[in-house]
């Protein structure tokens, strides 16, 4: 094939490739589980069969699948309105997107507190209704919403842009409606992007610690989530608990993953079938869409 | 030309709506407990010696961690895309790692792993390198806890590099190397600028994985995060917040800055396609 | 692709149902907001309580926990986390309640003992068969020798290390607040890092064997043995060090509002009862009742120890002069 590297150039890469994860990645990794299975498999079970352990797990999914929608559907119209239009203000809008990835976790759950806690601005009136925010799960899913809104767009934003809107205005030029456009045209042309957009918010979602640890008050069984579980155990000197749960984290990671998998698989039977129907008006289409 | 596209207004709206209620809302709590502060007694504590010396760490060692991330994560993404070998799934599936891994565990785990008799630092400490609490232990943390954001904005962009255009770069004579750096990276450089952008802010607010690394002497190793928790245990909450808005504006200016590059090159880009057209 | 996103909002329903019910509990519970490594005692102390207050009253009672660093808890407290009852490792953070109108102000005077039921104290972890012998605290600040200890200044067990370090210097002959910032500085030269928290100064010593010498609480001498091994390390008494306290208090305008002042108080009252004082030795915290202590004479060897209030007035003058920014801590970080 005359578009690939000479065959020296791609092993270099690959093996940089191979060592710069094996460092960073594999390593730690090795190292977390080695931990968690320092004291046998027994002791990594028992760890984990904990009741405490099974109701942080259980929180800790329980907000992930929360945060998801939310997530997919206004990251997919933050990233239509960015890539697809021109309007003023635009790199002020991306930079505001941005924005919850550079506020240190521990500020992100101070603010929540400055807002909702009982000194804070709606504080009197949420105690006078008897509604709780904060060290409570509403106040948890706020600050993981907040800390997975840019996952999604800014997964989108630059794929979209790639791929500019020739597409879409053709689809709408032929008579079809917006959600047809969207579903025919850009759905499919930025699965992978919003695919990866939600695994990142998703692994984020579920890991995220400092700023859940300042809204969650640590009630053991009610509001403790697997990162703060983890935390917990291993300030009180029960490393292997601590290093099962976090292995757990790390597998439930995986998951998602496999998820991916499974979709990408079935993706490309569809578009296998597709490819055969659809070969001969491809070319119909293309020169249609160059005037 | 008009706009032919639907949806504008609906999806601004919501865009905007949510942007307020979620991200700007909260954080407007944050402009107003610092606002009870006068200008004096603001700057004060924004540029006191320890305050100073410790921007100069967090900002150094995050604008370290995404270089790095930036090169390698090009790397990794492209491997990942075009090459196979076995195994890479599992590689693949291993970049989100970084951010499921509770960060008080990384931190804890890479300061194992590079302290002196670590698996990696009883092999750097002989030839004199020590990483674990020095500020070079920061940025192994930071280049950690942001290592998914570049190959993940890259991956979907490689994914989407049309193979006929590469094939005509190359039919009209142009080496692999031309062809990489005049019709691929162009393409793919706002998605690389996108996952710097997006490391780098991360890394700025990092705390719980630096703490346990750092060594956190104040000068030396002292990232900011870990000052505003200092006031927050001396229940100073309104210094906290001076020093949470200093962050935020310098992050909020540097991100700016990046976003307006990012959309000028963008353009640039898509304006020389449309006259080559 | 339909399917697929129809099992996963089942999923969604499912799970959503799952943390909907878990906040339903009907019997009477209360919650005790305490410091990290106090979950043992609590763990050991709450199903004793549960069978007293069972007998007493004939009611069930559900106890619940909450962990944390000391002061990040008040912190939520304050804002609204609804705690019953604080137990917490320093007063400084009772303190933050009193001023916030949370704890009553004479909370000390509403128990025995400063409020405090059990005791603990600042020793040396050291290498096994103490190589560089240590010995006291003029040991730590000769040249060459490493100490490790949390940050002074963001963690609970840092605060009482320093004060441990600075109230000795100034108890020797000829001290005084120059002589004691200098011991002090000199000391802290000889930490080759600040921990993030106790329980990492304790892994950094032991699992990554750096520095000579721990500073730590007794009671975490025990945990590390469970954890690392008993024949490790050694433990060294230095010739004087510090008591540290560990304040308990009803939070008044919680109890007030879910009526649970009554079951608060005996939670409170009951710490100083034989079990819970047995339970407390049992966790190597040092009893306030002086025949325990004298059973358990082994396990808590004599030791001259000064309070915050004699040395230093109490915490609300030495947190200011040595913790607030400004401080001792921070001028021994100017000088240089």
């Amino acid at each position: 094939m005359a578009n690939a590297e000479p065959r020296w150039l791609r092993w270099a890469l690959t093996g940089i490739a191979l060592a710069f994860l094996f460092l960073f990645l594999a390593l730690p990794l090795l190292a977390v589980f080695g931990e968690a299975l320092a004291g046998g498999w027994r002791a990594f079970f028992a760890a984990l069969k904990d009741r405490e352990a099974l109701s942080a797990i259980g929180l800790t999914l329980f907000i992930a699948l929360f945060v998801l929608p939310f997530n997919v559907v206004i990251g997919v119209a933050a990233a239509w309105a960015i890539a697809k239009f021109d309007f003023r203000g635009k790199s002020l809008l991306i930079t505001l997107i941005d924005l919850p990835f550079a506020v240190s976790p521990v500020v992100v759950g101070l603010v929540f507190l400055l807002i909702f806690g009982a000194q804070g601005l709606f504080g009197p009136w949420l105690s006078a209704h008897d509604i709780k925010v904060v060290f409570a799960v509403p106040g948890m899913v706020l600050v993981t919403l907040f800390i997975t809104f840019p996952f999604v767009a800014r997964e989108l934003i630059p794929l979209m842009q790639a791929q500019g809107k020739d597409e879409e205005e053709a689809a709408i030029s032929l008579g079809a409606t917006g959600w047809q456009m969207f579903r025919r045209v850009t759905l499919p042309n930025i699965k992978w992007g919003l695919l990866y957009g939600v695994i990142l918010a998703n692994a984020r979602a579920m890991g995220e610690f400092g700023a859940v640890s300042v809204v969650s008050g640590h009630i053991r069984g009610e509001t403790n989530t697997l990162p703060l579980h983890v935390e917990i155990l291993y300030n009180e000197y029960n490393a292997v608990g601590a290093f099962a749960s976090a292995s757990v984290l790390a597998l439930l990671a995986l998951v998602t993953l496999v998820a991916k998998t499974l979709v990408e698989w079935q993706m490309r039977k569809e578009t296998e079938m597709l490819d055969t129907a659809l070969t001969p008006e491809k070319v119909d289409q293309e020169s249609e869409t160059r005037p | 030309m008009k706009r032919v596209l639907p949806g504008f207004g609906l999806s601004l709206g919501c865009t905007l709506v949510y942007l307020s209620l979620l991200i700007l809302l909260p954080l407007s709590g944050l402009a107003f407990k610092s606002s009870s502060l006068d200008l004096s007694q603001f700057w004060n504590i924004a540029s006191g010696e320890r305050a100073l010396a410790s921007y100069r760490v967090t900002f150094g060692a995050s604008l370290l961690a995404a270089m790095i991330n930036a090169v390698f994560g090009l790397i990794v993404a492209w491997v990942l895309v075009r090459y196979s070998f076995p195994g890479k799934r599992l590689l693949d599936s291993l970049v989100d790692l970084p951010f499921a891994l509770p960060t008080a565990v990384a931190g804890i785990t890479l300061a194992t792993l590079y302290a002196g008799n670590g698996w990696i630092g009883r092999h750097l400490e002989p030839i004199g390198i020590k990483v674990a609490f020095t500020p070079l232990g920061i940025v192994v943390a930071l280049t950690f806890i942001s290592l998914p954001f570049v190959v993940r904005t890259l991956q979907p962009v490689i994914e989407d590099i049309e193979p006929e255009i590469e094939e005509a770069a190359a039919s009209l004579g142009a080496s692999r190397l031309q062809t990489f750096l005049r019709v691929i990276f162009p393409g793919i450089f706002p998605a690389l600028l996108t996952g710097f952008t997006l490391a780098f802010s991360r890394a700025i607010g990092e705390y719980g994985s630096v703490i346990f690394i750092a060594g956190n002497m104040p000068l030396i190793s002292e990232i900011t995060p870990l000052l505003i928790i200092s006031k927050l245990e001396q229940y100073d909450v309104v210094g906290a917040t001076a020093l949470a808005c200093v962050m935020l504006v310098i992050s909020f200016v540097l991100l700016l800055g990046v976003n307006a590059l990012q959309w000028w090159t963008a353009n640039r880009h898509h304006g020389t396609e449309r006259v080559s057209l | 692709m339909s399917r697929l996103i129809r099992d996963f909002l089942l999923g969604l329903v499912v799970a959503g149902a799952v943390a909907a019910s878990v906040p339903a509990f009907a019997e009477s519970s209360l919650l005790n907001v305490s410091y990290d490594v106090a979950r043992d005692f609590y763990k050991d102390y709450n199903p004793m309580f549960q069978k007293h207050w069972k007998a007493k009253t004939g009611e069930a009672v559900e106890l619940k926990q909450s962990h944390a660093g000391s002061s990040k808890q008040v912190r939520a407290v304050a804002d609204g986390l609804e705690a019953d009852v604080v137990t917490m490792n320093q007063a400084s953070d009772v303190d933050f309640l009193v001023e916030k109108g949370l704890v009553i102000k004479d909370y000390a005077k509403k128990f025995p003992n400063n409020a405090s039921p059990y005791t603990s104290t600042m020793v040396f972890i050291v290498r096994k068969g103490n190589p560089k012998a240590l010995q006291d605290w003029p040991d730590l600040v000769k040249p060459g020798v490493q100490v490790i200890l949390p940050h002074p200044k963001s963690t609970g067990n840092g605060r009482y290390s320093y004060l441990a370090a600075w109230g000795f210097a100034l108890k020797q002959p000829g001290g005084n607040d120059k002589t004691a910032q200098e011991f002090v500085s000199k000391l802290l030269r000889n930490a080759p890092l600040f921990a993030a928290g106790g329980r990492d100064a304790t892994t950094t010593f032991m699992q990554r064997k750096i520095g000579d010498v721990l500073i730590s609480f007794e009671s975490e001498a025990e945990l590390i043995a469970k954890e690392f091994g008993k024949g490790e390390f050694d433990v060294v008494y230095p010739s004087l060090s510090i008591l540290t306290e560990f304040p308990v208090a009803i939070v008044e305008k919680v109890v007030d509002k879910r009526g649970t002042r009554k079951l608060a108080q005996e939670y409170l009252d009951y710490l100083w009862s034989k079990e819970g004082q047995e339970n407390a030795a049992q966790n190597y915290l040092r009893p306030r009742d002086a025949e325990l202590l004298k059973k358990f004479a082994a396990q808590f060897p004599a030791i001259k120890t000064f309070t915050v209030d004699e040395v230093f007035g109490g915490w609300p003058k030495a947190y200011p002069a040595h913790f607030k920014d400004g401080g001792t801590f921070d001028q021994i970080y100017q000088s240089k």
